[in-house]
């Protein structure tokens, strides 16, 4: 492929904070405390009984501000993001709109405080009431909350919410098992074990979902509930899934939609329509909210009239007065996090709503589709990329799971290895699968509404020139990358405790000779 | 002419007819609905979305956004004394300077090598923060102190084979409420119980001969907070710790980073597990977003094994002498093993933690000291003057960080109506504790940092002043 940009990463070789600075250097100081106070209260350190003085300084590094502000931008270039093309899988890598960046760092956002008076909060409040209308209108649900801080949070308010709810009927001794299957996030088996279930994991069949029959044969007076995302992470829709709801609800359990991929279906099927009890939506995936490196996210997570007296509070409401906080804390029993949420996140996906509407938001499930079937017809013609499922025919939803099975049996050449190598073009490293893997060597690109033709055919130009890379030098390949801050991890020692370091002075004490290496 | 002006959607890239049909055309269908073909159509909804009209331009959006977020109040438009959980401190303009660059605002994953720079802040977070707190084992961060602390308890739990937890009486209430959504209900098994601790009504501290009581062989955990959630400094943490290890318990200690320049980290007086906040770490309250939790420990297998979290470890690349950084004991997360793994993860305060890093930065030792004393001197300056106003009182007038308890009680006002009043004059006071603690009846916490001036205060006090005397 002649047609690919020439790209190398930042390298600054940026020694750690901590090996940076000199005594006695500052990159802040604090006013000096005026004399009437000191007057009035003495020396400081008086004031901490002796026990429990600190009793010397703390290890940090001393540095000038702008030495401080230099490392940090030393490392912001050394990190991808999406400065190139990031198709990241069940993420849903999309825009975020600057100007509600711009807009949550003002005071009226930043410098709130959770127990300001309700009538000082009316902006946040009317936010927050507007998200959950419009969630409420996408999803057929009846009450939003924006408490939990991702979707595996949102995921565990569920498990809680479940166990509150057969609690309240006297069943949860009895009701003690969470189904899901093999294809679902694996949050949600974690977060029911969490929560004190145990978990049932359905496995993947032919048809690319497990059969009503499977699911017939694990639920019984002990379900709690079930908990699925559809479509699943290969592009599959599981067409029984309201089959799958009314049996469950027939057993008296409850049914949990893990909305993570929301994005191809929003605007064309509605979770209370298809008999789901709640849902969740993942506002820094489909909703415009940057990933942030791993939050702060947020979970939004919608039920139904009949489970909000268990949701967790505080709730938004609205009277004549204005917007309104319940909070109840005796409920006690689902409550997952501090306060309302990221409220940031909030707005940003608010913003997000706004600024497409419902013409936008069914166009941008339009775009993903497209983008993703189109990618589809161009990936599969490279020798070596093969389709999970393949004998599934029908068109996959918003995203396809490949896979290089057939790459590494013909070179060596993995999907780890492959991974490595298109970051040495500029392009973020694709996803590959969930635990567990239900087929060898996956890889899971998700398009996305935002990214151009000529994106989508640049990535896929990539994975060609790679693939044909790993035929004619593969040590490129699995040597790769070659053009980042540094080379491939070897990640020999991460589990073991002689070598493992999550602090510096971890580091330091197991090597005591080591200091001379550096980073990137 | 208006005809040939497009009015694709800014966010994206192919919402123009030639694009669509570019990509129907490669595909080989003549419409979308086609693609849409492994949804049974009684899945299909109907239902006409009712969603406000779409703001597609930035100048009517942003318009709109300003419009509707200029209701708030907030904490520089009004003098706030509001903390108990969130804390207004100074944020370096330097740490929104990092965390708002686009390559840490959207990166999402990455290999190593391509998102390096990320990578290395988060195990400086982790690092810098191991020196304030004199851990050598930090994970990445949780969603906020009360996950921390259940994620705690339960990591005590699976260390000890118990299942109680004693506690302090006087916790935050809504920490508290997340603690106990982890810890499960009675009929379960793996419920962890909470066994409350009496304190001193003389000091605000711990009452150790309750505790003395309280713990047993069944006790996986004491768990305390210094400073306390009334500002309590706890200057008994030997002893407890002590007497927690004397019945083979854990001794867990949440604490509030920005105090440890003056006052000793936990594991100075036997703490096993730290945790805490990182909001006072260069975040924004953010109107309660701001939020996040730390867990932290000896580097020990014992309780490296148990933590459910992400865990960023310095590590080697294939070539000798180069330095990079890669995810510890990953399959013990539920990333790894599902419901196998320990509790569970997923996103959580990523970006903070590089706010975080930076802030640990800029602070350095003799930062952390400054803002310490100055919080000291501060907060015990309005204790001070405020206790001189007729009838109202400071519930525990010494020993105390950033926080402290305003007793109304005798003035015959509640704290609503002194709230309400204040807000007249541009303030907002301090939390109401009388719902949550009814016991001091009409009480308030209020909250005093580097941020207050000697004027702020005398014109907090003045108000107090004025709004009794009316």
């Amino acid at each position: 492929m002649s047609g690919l940009r020439k790209y190398h990463a930042a390298v600054w070789d940026e020694p750690l904070v901590m090996e940076l600075g000199a005594t006695g250097r500052r990159g802040i100081v604090f006013p000096e405390t005026e004399q009437a106070i000191v007057d009035a209260v003495g020396d400081a350190i008086e004031l901490v009984p002796e026990s429990v003085r600190r009793s010397g300084p703390a290890n940090l590094p001393e540095l000038s501000e702008p030495d401080v502000l230099r490392h940090y931008l030393h490392l912001s270039q050394e990190t991808l993001g999406m400065m190139g093309i990031s198709l990241f899988g069940t993420c849903t890598m999309k825009y975020n709109a600057r100007v509600t960046e711009s807009l949550v760092r003002l005071p009226h956002v930043a410098e709130t405080h959770p127990a300001q008076d309700v009538q000082t909060q009316q902006g946040t409040l009317e936010i927050i009431y507007g998200l959950d209308r419009m969630l409420c209108e996408l999803s057929g649900m009846d009450q939003f909350v924006f408490q939990p801080g991702g979707g595996a949070d949102a995921a565990f308010l569920h498990a809680t919410l479940t166990r509150a709810y057969h609690h309240a009927r006297g069943e949860l001794s009895q009701r003690r098992e969470i189904i899901t299957t093999a294809q679902a996030h694996p949050c949600n088996s974690a977060t029911a074990s969490a929560a004190g279930f145990d978990v049932i994991t359905l496995p993947m069949e032919e048809k690319g979902y497990a059969s009503v029959e499977a699911l017939r044969s694990v639920v019984s007076e002990r379900t709690a509930a079930l908990m699925v995302n559809n479509p699943d992470d290969m592009g599959i829709y599981n067409p029984d899934i309201k089959e799958w709801v009314d049996i469950v609800h027939a057993a008296g359990g409850l049914c949990f939609y893990d909305h993570a991929n929301f994005n191809g279906v929003m605007g064309r099927i509605r979770a209370a329509e298809l008999g789901f009890d709640a849902c969740m939506f993942m506002l820094h995936k489909t909703f415009g909210a940057p990933k942030a490196g791993g939050g702060p996210a947020v979970g939004a997570y919608g039920c139904r009239e009949h489970l909000a007296e268990f949701l967790t509070t505080p709730v938004v409401d609205k009277d004549d007065e204005g917007y309104t906080v319940k909070v109840n804390r005796s409920a006690g029993t689902t409550q997952v996090r501090e306060y309302m949420g990221n409220i940031p996140v909030v707005v940003k996906a608010y913003s997000w709503l706004r600024a497409m509407g419902a013409d936008g938001v069914k166009e941008a499930a339009d775009l993903s589709m497209l983008a993703n079937n189109y990618m589809e017809r161009r990936l599969l013609q490279i020798p070596g990329v093969t389709k999970a499922l393949p004998h599934l025919e029908q068109h996959r939803m918003e995203m396809t799971r490949y896979s290089l099975a057939d790459l590494t049996e013909e070179t060596g050449v993995t999907t780890l290895d492959v991974q490595n190598r298109m970051v040495d073009f500029g392009v973020d490293a694709y996803w590959l699968a969930h635990e567990p893997w239900l087929i060898p060597e996956p890889f899971t690109p998700e398009a996305g509404e935002m990214w151009s033709i000529e994106d989508l055919d640049y990535w896929v130009d990539v994975i060609a020139q790679i693939c044909e890379e790993a035929r004619t030098t593969p040590e490129l390949v699995t040597t790769a990358p070659h053009n980042q801050a540094i080379h491939r991890l070897d990640g020999s020692g991460l589990d073991d405790p002689g070598r493992w370091a999550t602090t510096w002075r971890a580091y330091q004490r197991k090597n005591p000779d080591a200091s001379a290496g550096t980073a990137g | 002419m208006t005809d040939v002006v497009s009015r694709a959607h800014p966010y994206m890239a192919n919402s123009t007819d030639e694009a669509r049909k570019h990509m129907l055309n490669a595909i080989g269908i003549q419409d979308v609905d086609e693609l849409f073909e492994q949804i049974p159509p009684g899945h299909r909804t109907g239902h006409r979305f009712d969603l406000p009209d779409a703001l597609t331009s930035e100048v009517s959006l942003k318009r709109h956004l300003t419009g509707v977020l200029g209701k708030n109040e907030n904490c520089e438009s009004y003098l706030s004394f509001l903390g108990g959980g969130i804390w207004q401190h100074h944020v370096p303009a330097i740490c929104d300077e990092v965390w708002a660059r686009s390559e840490f605002l959207t990166s999402v994953w990455g290999t190593a090598a391509s998102d390096l720079g990320r990578n290395q802040a988060w195990f400086e977070y982790a690092s810098q923060l191991g020196e304030l707190i004199g851990m050598e084992f930090v994970g990445l961060p949780v969603y906020s102190w009360g996950a921390a602390v259940g994620h705690s308890f339960r990591m005590a739990a699976r260390i000890t084979g118990r299942r109680q937890v004693v506690l302090s009486s006087l916790m935050d209430p809504e920490r508290e409420a997340v603690a106990k959504t982890y810890c499960g209900f009675a009929e379960q098994e793996g419920h962890i119980e909470l066994i409350h601790v009496d304190h001193d009504p003389a000091t605000g501290r711990l009452d150790l001969a309750d505790l003395e009581r309280k713990i047993t062989d069944e006790t996986a955990a004491v768990y305390f907070e210094n400073p306390s959630y009334l500002g309590i400094i706890e200057d008994q943490g030997s002893r407890i710790a002590a007497m927690a290890r004397n019945k083979g318990a854990e001794t867990i200690v949440g604490v509030d980073p920005i105090s440890l320049g003056v006052i000793a980290p936990p594991s100075d007086y036997g703490a096993d597990i730290t945790i805490g906040t990182t909001q006072p770490l260069g975040v924004h309250m953010n109107g309660g977003g701001g939020v996040g939790g730390f867990i932290a420990t000896r580097d020990e297998e014992r309780y490296a094994r148990e933590y459910p979290t992400l865990q960023v470890s310095l590590a080697d690349t294939i070539v000798p002498g180069e330095r990079g950084f890669g995810m510890t004991l990953f399959g013990q997360s539920s990333y790894g093993s599902r419901e196998d793994g320990n509790d569970w993860t997923g996103n959580s305060v990523y970006l903070w933690a590089i706010a975080n890093a930076v802030y640990m930065s800029v602070m350095g030792p003799a930062g952390f000291e400054e803002v310490g004393k100055s919080i000291l001197q501060r907060s015990r300056y309005a204790a001070r003057q405020i206790s001189s106003l007729p009838g109202v009182s400071v519930r525990w007038g010494a020993g105390f960080f950033k926080e402290f308890v305003v007793d109304f009680n005798a003035t015959g006002r509640t704290v609503a109506e002194m709230n309400a009043a204040l807000r007249d004059k541009q303030v907002f006071g301090g939390g109401d504790l009388s719902q949550d603690f009814p016991s001091f009846g009409q009480a308030a916490l209020y909250c005093v940092t580097e941020i207050h001036t000697l004027d702020d205060i005398d014109y907090l006090v003045d108000s107090i002043g004025e709004v009794l005397a009316r």
